[in-house]
């Protein structure tokens, strides 16, 4: 799995110069489907789900409720 | 030359045109200035176990081009049995609830559930987001959640700094958090045995107080970059430090005298001259440490779109883990269908443990035990989490968005070397959840 996740970085620092677009192509970057949270609501309940049903946490963001649930 | 200029000026009209965004901030339509979520969660186990019902309410207003402001609230509540921590065994098993003057019992073969579990909870946050320039943000956090035991307030910062043509995102946050646990009937000491219950409270608990703190510092580096027009990947490291009382003050470890293979009755636990039970709260460390690299990847796919993220996670207690999350968006005419899966594995803390026993963890004729650090919480326990769903979402109206998800989620709890009659059970949950959102 780490060399899943090292290679899933592999594009990232590969050829850096053709990265990106231009201003006036990020129509698709744009629509609501295409951000890196789309639904705030699952995300906020999923998080919550598992931070009580297992021993990891994180990784999304910082900040948030606490529980008293783990 | 001149070609060269157009090009230039039908570039920068374009750009105006299109208002663009950062890639991770959500740009408001200049005419919506309120969007408002909402969602209802229902949350059911197998078996009796725990049962959730979550409303949850978010409003974001736009004030203008440069600050944003969203509230939160969620009100929680939580009913059912979970295990207590102590292992089935071939007796019936006798325990104190939380409150002392009440007790419950598990059949031979059972998984002791403590059934007293429940509660409700209100949380709420606000968070203010302004830009300190064209090209960064700043975002500062505030939440607050209450529960009849317990109480978390925090505070988080994060700034982002555009970079690259607003190719390149970057991000660092911090978050403090100060968590108050409030059990009913005090917090209990660690590694001391569970009393018998009692309608007198002072037989009951050698309390440790009437509460305990735990203070969580949270910091996050993180970037976001567009790799073409139709994809989006995002990098970040995380990095937590908790330290304070960090036990669940409901969970204890069964002390089991090898001799029988039953809950120990001799010496200090024959319970009808000492009243105490074979059982000791557990006990973990006072600091926590953990880290976590998680990476994401969203991919539009001819209308469709992919999200598919993993993180890898590691903490002082010697758990790792490993999350892979993927969501696939098949878009029809106003509605979409999205199927999910998720796939979870963690390996076990380094003072999990099934049980203590006699003479070797536990001294037989004080009942102190010999141990600094026991727990038999199923969550610190090596394990593996399925989870498959499936959402189906509808444009009402322009502004309008109704959807609605079911997912099934199954945790398997390994436990090797321990026998099966007394390994802990997994569970299997229904997760189903609404949302309508509307912008206006």
């Amino acid at each position: 799995m780490r060399i899943l996740f090292l290679l899933s970085l592999l594009p990232f620092f590969s050829a850096c110069s053709s990265l990106g677009v231009e201003p006036w192509e990020r129509d698709l970057l744009a629509r609501d489907s295409m951000q890196l949270v789309p639904d705030v609501m699952d995300n906020y309940f999923d998080e919550h789900i598992y931070f009580s049903k297992e021993a990891s946490t994180g990784g999304q963001a910082v900040g948030g409720g606490g529980c008293g649930c783990n | 030359m001149q070609l060269k200029k157009i090009s230039g000026q039908m570039s920068l009209a374009a750009c105006a045109l299109l208002q663009v965004a950062s890639p991770v901030a959500r740009a408001a339509a200049a005419d919506n200035n309120w969007q408002v979520d909402s969602a209802v969660l229902l949350y059911s186990e197998s078996d009796g176990r725990v049962s959730v019902f979550e409303p949850a309410l978010q409003a974001t207003r736009t004030i203008n081009e440069d600050e944003q402001i969203d509230v939160s609230v969620v009100f929680d509540a939580l009913t059912g049995a979970t295990p207590n921590g102590a292992h089935a065994t071939e007796s019936t098993q006798t325990f104190t609830s939380a409150s002392g003057n009440r007790s419950y019992t598990a059949n031979p073969g059972e998984t002791p559930l403590d059934s007293s579990f429940q509660d409700i909870r209100l949380a709420g946050s606000v968070n203010y987001r302004y830009n300190l320039d064209r090209l960064s943000r700043l975002t500062w956090g505030a939440n607050l959640s209450g529960e009849s035991d317990y109480l978390s307030l925090g505070g988080s910062v994060n700034f982002e700094q555009d970079i690259n043509q607003r190719n390149t995102t970057l991000m660092a946050g911090l978050a403090l958090s100060q968590d108050t646990l409030l059990p009913s009937g005090g917090v209990p000491c660690s590694l001391t045995a569970m009393p018998l219950a009692s309608e007198n409270e002072d037989d009951v608990f050698q309390s440790a107080g009437n509460s305990d703190d735990k203070l969580t510092t949270d910091l996050m580096f993180g970037v976001t970059q567009v790799l073409n027009r139709k994809t989006l990947f995002q990098a970040n490291y995380s990095y937590s430090q908790s330290t304070g009382y960090l036990n669940d003050p409901s969970k204890i470890v069964s002390v089991i005298d090898p001799a029988t293979g039953l809950p120990a009755s001799s010496g200090f636990f024959n319970t009808a001259l000492t009243r105490n039970l074979p059982y000791v709260y557990e006990n973990r460390p006072d600091s926590r440490t953990r880290q976590s690299l998680y990476s994401k990847i969203v991919r539009y796919l001819n209308e469709d779109v992919i999200h598919l993220s993993y993180r890898y996670y590691r903490d002082d207690w010697d758990i790792t883990s490993h999350t892979l999350d993927l969501k696939y968006r098949y878009q029809m005419e106003g509605d979409f269908l999205q199927p999910h899966v998720r796939l979870y594995q963690q390996s076990a803390a380094s003072f999990k443990q099934h049980d203590l026993q006699l003479g070797r963890d536990v001294d037989a004729a004080t009942g102190e035990v010999l141990v600094d650090y026991a727990s038999n919480d199923y969550r610190l326990a090596e394990s593996q989490t399925v989870t498959l769903g499936l959402k189906y979402g509808k444009l009402l109206a322009a502004n309008q968005q109704f959807s609605m998800r079911a997912e099934w989620m199954q945790q398997t709890i390994q436990e090797p070397g321990v026998s099966e009659s007394e390994k802990t059970p997994g569970l299997d949950a229904i997760i189903v959840q609404f949302n309508y959102s509307i912008k206006f």
